[in-house]
């Protein structure tokens, strides 16, 4: 038996969960059309590789991952473009994006799949393929699993995390993918395992799920994975608290997994590799919880880029729409979004489930945050620098490790909306470091073009100074050895000698002729050849 | 007597030197404060101070030739931090009533009016449009500060100034606004 470690603070929110996982899986029907965006990953948007009125197959590439940190995007079914434009995501921001709108033709056709034999390839071939199926984390951050799978420089992996504790309330996506699909996810895992090389391979499964850990424990009979359950506290599905659960070891401030020889992925994400690289599939599906006020909670597996309208049939007096769990899930302005890859969970909300929390009351720093934070944050004094915009102390306090995971909200007794501020803060310093690179830059550009201006201004000055003297030295020269001209300048001289000689004659000639007293054209141009050139 | 002046002559000579060969060693290059007052301006080098750019306008300000509260760009945010620098009481930018900072806008030039003439190329402080003779002119949007000094430049009136749109990369989380309870 491993022994387990504890992170600091921590809640227990009521789970919900047994709405959501009663029933099995079901495929969500194929929609008349998807809208498929861009920007699905952390990184740099895909850049669309289709145009208005191609048609495209089920699984073809329609959006090339652009950079380093970026993944592709694919057609979820076979159709038609109708559209590359703006069209609303789903995002706390309510703003529109790039999206690729197919019209679906209902056949489903299938790009021809080529699966690869991950244990006879090249690392980096299986990395590339990883990036060109687009698999990115599908734990809610969306990271493109080719780039934390490449550990680079790094000293060797000791410990792959897998993900599979889904600790926030209402979901039950990965726990309903673990139980009817383990032995796709241990396949998956083997892959990972293949190109990480890890010591363990640790897969940590909240205590509250025992069907899903029975059935991983099966399929990972004959393998050297463990399956660890741990106990069930909300945060213990993020990421550096369940590595730490798992482990003891604490991921530095400010530092990733990685620099303490550790990867975390969720169990979604093993999946999707393992149908990317068995079976050629790329992601163009995931499975999504869809509860709260709805007529049936349930998991469905639905397309990428399905309007969230068409899988949610929600009961009467749904107020509002929650994307993602109660904790850190953020209210869906407009429910004609598509699902993207990030979706895990979208929650019908009313009145009777979610009540509108009381009116916020000033900070009585009682310090109830503090005890549960589970990054060991002081997030009363955060609140203090957030609130009154003193973003330095707020950083210099460590802003940034916050997880935002709604711990402080959730227990504070002034239902101050604590992790507002968080995320105001964060953006704005993040916005404040941009313009003051921008600023530096702009500095530098200035101060080049008042050097260069400078420098072809001397130049000029130095052009002149050169040609002044120059000519005074050819005037000098000219003058001391009499006629010696060069013989170009002397043909040129007496070809021009001829042309007004000709000229002359020629006018002469017309004179004697007709005696017209307006003057020859021809006299004009001889002069104008005259002039010294 | 004479053991006591000797004993002070020789301390001031001592002290004397310490200070001497401090203010060599210790030697500050430059104004600090230019340095400190030009890290807070927005950099757009637009000249809407009245001087050329902002260091000229950062040596004013330090040398007491400028108010602090002329820069356009930066607004009363600006004026604030600087006006806190120097010690000085704040005074909102453009008179009493004040101004924020402006929205962020960039150049926009309408391709089919251009007729690259180079003039708006010679007046960008930063080297943000380019262009050639004859040839249609373009603005470079990352580059480019929202100075301004292109737009009178533009002897066919085609530049414009066009704010910056936000999208989701430049998207902030607005301040979170929540009644408090009135304390019974």
């Amino acid at each position: 038996m491993r022994t387990l470690h504890k992170f600091h603070g921590g809640v227990h929110p009521p789970q919900h969960k047994a709405e959501s996982n009663g029933l099995p899986i079901a495929p969500a029907p194929l929609p008349k059309r998807v809208i498929v965006p861009l920007r699905q990953h952390i990184g740099a948007p895909a850049k669309a590789q289709v145009k208005v009125g191609d048609h495209v197959l089920k699984g073809q590439m329609i959006g090339a991952a652009d950079g380093y940190i970026s993944a592709a995007v694919h057609a979820p079914t076979s159709g038609t473009v109708s559209a590359i434009d703006l069209h609303a995501v789903p995002h706390p921001s309510g703003l529109p994006d790039l999206c690729i709108t197919i019209e679906a033709d209902g056949e489903d056709r299938w790009i021809e799949r080529q699966r690869i034999d991950y244990k006879t390839a090249v690392p980096d071939a299986v990395r590339h393929a990883l990036r060109d199926a687009g698999i990115v984390g599908l734990g809610g951050a969306v990271f493109p699993s080719y780039v934390k799978l490449n550990p680079g420089q790094q000293a060797k992996i000791k410990t792959l995390v897998l993900n599979g504790a889904e600790c926030e309330p209402w979901i039950t996506s990965d726990d309903m993918l673990m139980r009817e699909r383990a032995a796709e996810i241990v396949e998956g895992i083997r892959i990972m395992a293949h190109l990480m090389q890890p010591d363990e391979v640790l897969i940590g499964i909240e205590d509250n799920k025992p069907e899903a850990i029975t059935a991983m424990q099966s399929a990972c009979q004959g393998t050297s994975f463990e399956v660890v359950a741990v106990p069930t506290l909300y945060p213990g599905g993020g990421e550096k608290q369940l590595i730490q659960v798992l482990t003891g070891k604490e991921v530095p401030s400010g530092q990733r997994p990685i620099n303490i020889g550790v990867i975390c992925s969720n169990t979604a994400t093993a999946y999707t590799v393992h149908r990317a690289i068995n079976h050629g599939e790329p992601v163009i599906s995931r499975v999504v919880t869809v509860t709260g006020n709805v007529q049936k909670p349930q998991n469905f597996e639905a397309l990428i880029g399905t309007p969230i309208s068409e899988i949610v049939r929600q009961a009467g007096d749904t107020s509002h729409y929650i994307m993602g769990g109660p904790m850190m899930g953020f209210d869906l302005t407009n429910l004609n979004v598509p699902l993207t890859k990030a979706i895990n969970c979208v929650i019908a909300a009313s009145p009777a489930l979610f009540p509108p929390k009381p009116a916020a009351m000033p900070c009585i720093r009682c310090g109830q945050c503090a005890q549960v934070c589970p990054c060991n944050l002081q997030p009363q004094e955060l609140y203090w620098f957030s609130q009154s915009r003193n973003f330095d102390k707020a950083r210099a306090y460590n802003l940034f490790d916050c997880i935002e995971c709604g711990c402080c909200s959730y227990v504070c007794p002034s239902h101050i909306p604590l992790v507002s501020f968080y995320r105001f803060a964060k953006s704005e310093i993040v916005m404040q470091d941009r313009e003051k690179i921008a600023a530096d830059q702009a500095k530098e550009r200035f101060e080049f073009k008042k050097q260069r201006e400078e420098r072809e201004k001397q130049e000029k000055a130095a052009r002149m100074a050169e040609k002044a003297a120059a000519a005074t030295a050819a005037k000098a020269a000219a003058a001391a050895s009499g006629e010696m001209e060069d013989p170009e300048a002397a043909a040129k001289k007496a070809a021009i000698q001829a042309a007004v000689e000709r000229a002359k004659a020629k006018k002469a000639e017309a004179a004697a002729l007709s005696p017209s007293p307006h003057p020859s054209p021809v006299e004009g141009e001889g002069a104008k050849n005259t002039e010294p050139t | 007597m004479l053991t006591a002046i000797l004993v002070m002559v020789l301390l001031a000579v001592v002290l004397g030197a310490v200070l001497g060969f401090a203010s060599i060693k210790f030697k500050i290059e430059g104004n600090p404060m230019v340095e400190k007052i030009e890290a807070t301006l927005p950099q757009t080098q637009c000249g809407q101070c009245g001087f050329a750019g902002c260091k000229p306008y950062a040596e004013a300000v330090a040398s007491g030739q400028a108010a602090p509260n002329l820069c356009v760009p930066g607004g009363d945010n600006v004026a604030k931090s600087l006006a806190e620098l120097l010690g000085v009481e704040f005074q909102p930018v453009g008179g009493a009533e004040g101004a924020g900072p402006k929205p962020k806008m960039v150049a926009f030039i309408d391709e089919n009016t251009c007729i690259g003439c180079t003039a708006c190329i010679k007046v960008c402080p930063v080297d943000a449009i380019v262009g050639s003779s004859k040839l249609m002119h373009t603005i470079l949007i990352n580059q480019c500060t929202g100075c301004e000094l292109c737009v009178p430049a533009c002897p066919v009136d085609c530049i414009t100034m066009e704010p910056v749109k936000t999208d989701l990369a430049a998207w902030k989380w607005r301040y979170p606004v929540f009644e408090l309870k009135k304390a019974a």
